[in-house]
């Protein structure tokens, strides 16, 4: 027999801190396992940003700058700039792209900075206890919407991927979700895409990750990876939005 | 009629101490082969464990989504 699963070589081996069942840690599996495949862990260079995933740092074995709070679509910008011949690319929540980053998101894929940016929305404020986030679903409860998100008062659930899709400097948009292992799948390709994007100097590349937060949705992990398809499919529905074709692949499958 | 032991297929590894028995190896294998057992860890998690080893053909499903990097598989 020869092995067939292991722990991706770009993760250090150590245990991660997050809560049983989250969806953080097979992302950043799968973020680690694409790296590999590539071959990036010597060029890669990381802009962390603040949430649950704050300690990739310890997590990936490259080099990782932690931005503040949002800003790691802006810090990964001057990385890519001055070290173009790096790989770059930053790991963000949904609290920190979608609400305090988003200005620094909308202009890097609008300035089509060759950057690759792993997004993951678990439709709340994970790290700090629960609050709605701007991908909060109508009706869905937080500790800042008690009695469900009111559109009238608090707005609609925002959809990053489909909303940089309409962005001329974005490469690559894409929604995926790592509820079962067909959608993993799928999240694997969309992920070396958005890898790719960057390596062929396309534009930003971008990938959604539907994600659980079992501990502030307060529910089992079991519940929580069920509510996936249930609740968030429905109102972020799967999918690439936007694949600039590299010139020799046009046309292709 | 003499009886041959089949070689099993696949053979899975948990490594105990990393697991937190969210469960989604349960629900992720295939032949259900997986349960959440009794036993308890340093961290006070019950973890996974495979409770027919001769059955796994070594999918890799429950590796695949595990959270916490926990399973080896081989085939
Ligand atoms: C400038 C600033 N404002 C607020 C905070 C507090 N804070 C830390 S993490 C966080 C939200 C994280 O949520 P998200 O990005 O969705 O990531 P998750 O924890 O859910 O993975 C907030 C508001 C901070 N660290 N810095
Ligand atoms: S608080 Fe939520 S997002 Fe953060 S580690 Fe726990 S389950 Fe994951």
């Amino acid at each position: 027999m020869k092995q067939v699963f292991k722990r991706p070589d770009c993760l250090v081996d150590i245990p991660f801190h997050f809560c049983p069942g989250c969806h953080h840690g097979i992302i950043h599996r799968v973020v680690a396992e694409v790296l590999d495949e590539f071959n990036l862990r010597e060029k890669a260079i990381i802009a962390a940003s603040v949430g649950c995933s704050v300690f990739m740092y310890d997590y990936f074995d490259m080099d990782v700058i932690e931005a503040p709070h949002g800003r790691a679509a802006a810090v990964a910008t001057g990385v890519k700039r001055a070290r173009p011949d790096n790989f770059v690319f930053t790991y963000q929540g949904d609290g920190d792209l979608a609400a305090i980053g988003t200005a620094e998101i909308i202009h890097a894929a609008n300035r089509s900075e060759k950057v690759t940016v792993f997004f993951v929305n678990n439709t709340i404020y994970g790290m700090t206890g629960g609050q709605m986030a701007p991908t909060t679903m109508i009706g869905q409860l937080s500790t800042t919407t008690p009695r469900g998100r009111d559109p009238q008062e608090a707005g609609h659930p925002i959809h990053m991927a489909e909303l940089l899709a309409t962005l001329a400097g974005t490469a690559y948009s894409a929604r995926v979700a790592v509820n079962n292992v067909k959608n993993l799948m799928k999240a694997k390709k969309a992920t070396k895409q958005a890898v790719r994007a960057q390596l062929d100097k396309k534009g930003l590349g971008f990938v959604e990750y539907l994600s659980t937060c079992p501990t502030n949705w307060k529910m089992t992990p079991e519940k929580a990876n069920r509510r996936i398809a249930e609740e968030l499919i429905p109102i972020f529905p799967l999918g690439v939005f936007k694949e600039e074709q590299a010139p020799a692949e046009a046309g292709v499958g | 009629m003499p009886v041959t032991a089949i070689e099993p297929k696949g053979k899975v590894t948990f490594r105990e101490d990393r697991c937190k028995g969210c469960g989604l190896c349960v629900m992720a294998c295939p032949r259900k082969l997986i349960i959440v057992s009794s036993r308890l860890n340093n961290e006070g998690y019950h973890v996974a464990e495979l409770v027919d080893p001769d059955r796994c053909n070594g999918c890799a499903l429950c590796a695949e989504m595990c959270p916490d990097v926990v399973i080896e598989v081989w085939r």
